[in-house]
This record gives structure tokens, sequence and C-alpha cells, in this order.
């Protein structure tokens, strides 16, 4: 009979050294804001856990989520954890097609009933099952068929979280998001657009460890991950306290590294851990590149005015509505003056 | 559409509408009213001089009164000052004022806001702790001044929570922060908060009259 290898020893035999598995676990545990006491622990857990089984399902989505993950890697160690489960169904990834990826989908559903992971990027059209199917199945019958046996699902990106760009105004295809669908599993939601892959990696590390998943805020994210907004540890905070901002995107306070506030950075109001886990292995994040936060891990993040705007400006209507609240105050104030004289004119007449 | 959506786009909106239509509509109604006649010789010739003088020496207590008003006209100034300084050089505020006027002035750091912001909400305390405890202001005061003086110290109170948090959510807290500023723009057209575009409207037309009957100013 088949062994099926556990996480530690598929680490070993690609190269991985007992430190720099310690490194990702003692990083896991900072991240999920556990104690230094876990990491022995979940170092533990995560070599003795068996690979687990994971379905990737793709709907409405742009591929940015995997492209995300797959090209955090170069490699690095939450990538090789990433191979190390048993990705058993990922469109973009699987080598096989047609009926064959269906027939894996079933098999990995069934041989791990109750077990498996599901994993979804895009979000799912409700106006016509017709928008997008794959092997003619509509993404709702075959999310709700995948998840029937799942012992949790991961909305990965923000479609699949709050519905994103399908889903913003007029949402042509009538999409919603996984949990707006799933009821009767847990849902942890990994928004962002596309999502930090160390808070994907990190949310499967945490299933594996303890075999549940993390605390959620109520968005259904990760607390660990999502506890704070990225203007709280934005680098530029100082700057926003002091006053000084950028105006424009090549002016002296642009060039010094200023707060990004006035060009529209929506970081006070973005739960994300962007501004300490970074991009590109840590190398940077948005802000650190010049350009405000975007807020692409909050719900309708899209929908929220305009990507340049200020956070502090109104969203007024034009000036017509507000012209004519004018001409009601004149006509209202006319009104009242003309009762007042009449009533002047009686008091004086009485004497 | 979240509470912060609503409070930055309709609730802003509708409390624009009641605000402007509101202060034009008191305004228009107190000046078409009719000049009260004069039976007497005018002592002096009024206008517009009398008139800033008047705006000018109200702005400070009055020797004879300086004893009994000394105390509550500072709390107002440092409430006032305390306003200004919170309302219109505060950075994100100044933002908000360069969305629909089209222009920006320099801003103060975050600093010297808290400051003035802690100050205004202290000295607003210290009068209604005043109002409360006085036996005439207690006697003639009324749902206007108690409702006018929340209105006022909430939007301060809730902004300078923002940096707090204590344990809320930053979009709720602007969000509560900017209907509370709704509340305020509704209410202030027919409250006693009128005093903002009316001061110095009521102070010059008291000045021109008092003159005019050889009053001293």
């Amino acid at each position: 009979m088949k062994t099926i290898p556990t996480l530690g020893e598929i680490l070993q035999s690609q190269g991985v050294s007992r430190r720099g598995f310690m490194k990702y676990c003692a990083a896991t545990a900072s991240l999920l804001a556990l104690p230094p006491a876990m990491v022995p622990r979940i170092a533990r857990a995560l070599e003795q856990a068996r690979r687990p089984s994971v379905i990737w399902l793709s709907f409405q989505e742009c591929t940015g989520c995997t492209e995300s993950l797959t090209r955090s890697s170069s490699p690095t160690l939450e990538g090789l954890i990433f191979d190390s489960i048993s990705l058993d169904y990922h469109h973009t990834l699987q080598a096989a097609s047609g009926e064959a990826a269906e027939a894996a989908r079933h098999a990995a559903m069934q041989e791990n009933m109750g077990n498996y992971l599901v994993l979804v990027d895009g979000s799912i059209p409700m106006g016509n099952p017709g928008y997008s199917t794959i092997a003619g199945i509509s993404n709702y019958d075959m999310l709700m068929e995948t998840v029937e046996g799942a012992a949790a699902v991961v909305a990965i990106g923000s479609c699949a979280a709050f519905g994103g760009i399908p889903g913003a105004d007029p949402n042509p295809t009538g999409a919603m998001s996984v949990s707006d669908l799933v009821k009767d599993k847990p849902v942890v939601n990994v928004p962002g657009c596309p999502p930090i892959p160390m808070v994907i990696t990190a949310v499967l590390a945490q299933f594996l460890t303890f075999g549940q998943l993390p605390d959620l805020d109520i968005h259904g994210r990760p607390t660990a991950f999502f506890g704070q907004t990225i203007h709280d540890r934005c680098y530029r905070r100082p700057f926003y306290e002091q006053g000084k901002f950028a105006e424009t995107f090549d002016d002296e306070g642009a060039r010094k590294g200023w707060c990004l506030f006035k060009l529209g950075c929506k970081g006070p109001i973005t739960y994300n851990a962007c501004a300490t886990v970074k991009w590109n292995a840590g190398t940077s994040f948005p802000i650190e590149s010049g350009h405000p936060c975007l807020g692409c891990s909050e719900p309708g993040f899209w929908d929220k005015g305009g990507f340049y705007a200020p956070l502090s400006t109104g969203k007024f209507d034009s000036g017509e509505k507000l012209a004519g609240a004018a001409v009601a105050g004149v006509a209202l104030g006319a009104a009242a003056a003309v009762a007042g004289r009449r009533r002047q004119a009686k008091y004086m007449k009485e004497g | 559409m979240d509470l912060l959506e609503f409070a930055r786009g309709p609730a802003l909106q509708f409390a624009a509408y009641i605000l402007v239509a509101g202060v034009i509509w008191r305004l228009v109604g107190i000046i078409m009213l009719k000049e009260k006649p004069e039976f007497s010789e005018p002592r002096h010739p009024g206008g517009l001089m009398a008139a800033l003088k008047v705006i000018y020496t109200r702005s400070f207590t009055a020797a004879p009164f300086k004893r009994a008003t000394l105390y509550p006209k500072m709390l107002a100034y440092v409430l006032h000052i305390g306003l200004f300084v919170v309302v219109l050089l505060f950075v994100p505020h100044i933002v908000f004022f360069e969305g629909f006027l089209g222009f920006d002035w320099p801003g103060l750091p975050n600093n010297v806001i808290y400051f003035a912001g802690v100050a205004a909400v202290v000295a607003g305390i210290a009068l209604l702790v005043r109002r409360l405890t006085h036996p005439v202001l207690r006697l003639i005061s009324n749902f206007d001044d108690y409702f006018s003086w929340f209105i006022t110290l909430l939007p301060l109170v809730t902004g300078l929570l923002m940096p707090v948090r204590m344990g809320v959510r930053y979009e709720t807290l602007l969000a509560v922060h900017i209907l509370s500023v709704a509340v305020l723009m509704i209410w202030l057209p027919f409250g006693k908060l009128g005093h903002t575009f009316l001061v110095f409207i009521t102070r010059g037309t008291t000045g021109m009259v008092f003159e005019r009957r050889g009053a001293k100013t």
C-alpha cells in the first residue's frame, strides 16, 4: 500500500533545512499572533501533517489570486508548503483537462469526504447560470456540490470574499460572494486584489496545525492579518500626524515619502497586513512604492468612490440640487418675512 | 451601502440641503423684516461704523461686568478658538472643504489639533457645568441650549476618539463622526447655533440702533 508522505518528509526531500523550516514556523506563529512557545507545536504538527486535499475552484476571476500565490516563490518556503498540499483540482495549475479534470475533483471529494478544503477564487454569477460555466456546470452548482463534503471553505481574493470587481455596480452578472451562498460550512475570507500569499498559506498552516480555522473579524477575515488597518501600521503614519502630505505624485512631498492621504489613500479604513507582511518576499507594499492604498481587501472597494479622491471628501451630487435648496430657502425666507411684516403692521396699528 | 458610505453620501448630502435652505431662509426672513419706526430725533447718525464698533466692543467683556462674565467668556473663547482650529485647520477637514470649494489652505500638525480639540471639549464641559449650577442660567435654559451643546461637542468627541479608537473600528467611528456633523448641519440654522451666521448681523443691528438712540456702545 502506498504511504502518503508527511509535510516534513516532503520538505526534507526538497532540500529544506531544519533551520529554514523552523524559521517558517516562527514566522507563522508571529503572523498568527501566537506566543513563541507555540512554534515547536506548529513545527511538530506541520511535520506530521498528511497532505490535505485541496480543491481550488475558480469562477468569475482574473487568475490574479493564483498568480499572486505562484509568483510568491523563487522558491520560498511557504511556496513549497503550498506545493505540498494535495491540490487535487485547479483549472490553471492542473495537467488534466475535460472529463479527467472533473473526475479528479469527484475522486478527491469521495476519498476525503468531510476533510478536504475548498479554496475559491472569483465570484459566483447568479443572474444567469450561463454567464460562467466549467465543463458545462454552472459556477453555483459546482460550488454547492463541492462544498457539501468539505471541512471548510476559504474564499481567496476580494471577488470570492465580497463579490469584487464582477460585483461592482451595476453588477451585470448578479455576482455573489461565497459567504452569500455557503451557509452551512465554515467560510474564511482572505480578501485582497490579490491577497497576500503568506496570508493564504498561514491560514492553511493554522488549519493543519490546530485542526481549526483562525479567529475571524466581522467580515469573516482572520483577525491575525486583518485586525489592524494599513494606516495603523504604515511607516508613513508619522507624516500624517505631522500634517505632511504629498499633493501630487511628483511633488516634493511625494519624493520625500510623505503621507499619501491627499492622493486618495484608503489605508485608514483598510484592514490588511500589507504594511507588515509586505509583498514580493517582504520587499515592499503599494504605499512604499509611492501609490495610495486602494482598500482592495474591503467589501465593495470598487464602488467606494474614486481611488484618488481623499477619504475625507464628501460624496455630493451636482451643485444643481444645492442651488435648488438655496432657491427654496429664499422662497421660505420671503414667505416668513411677508408673514412677519403683516404681524408688524398689525401690532403698529393696534399701538 | 455600509454606514460610512451612507454617512459620506446621502446623509451629508441631505444635511447640506437643509443647511443651505435653512440658513438662507433665516437670513432672508430677518433681513426682509420691516424696520421699526423711530419717533425720536437721532442722537448720532448710526450707520456702518456704529455696527462695526459694536461688533468689536462686544467681543470683549465690558468693565462693569468683568467679574461676573470673565470666566464664561474665557471658556467661550477657548471653545470657539478650539472649534476654529479643529474644523478649519485639520488637514482631512481642509481636504473635505477643498472638495467643493476648489481651493485649500495650510493645515496644522495633528498634535496641535488634538490639543485644541481637547481644550474645546474641556471648555464645553465647564460651560455646561456652569449652566447647570448657576441658578439663573439654569432657569432660563431650555432644550435648545442643551441640544445645541450636545450636538456641538459630539463631532468633537467622536473626532478625538478616532486616533484612540477604544476598541471601536475606525470606519464606524468615522461614520458616527460624519453623521454627528450631519445632525449638526441640520440643527444649525434653526436653534441657537444660528449665531454662527447671525452673530455679526445681530450685533451690528444692535450697534446701529443703540448709536442712534445715544447709548454708550
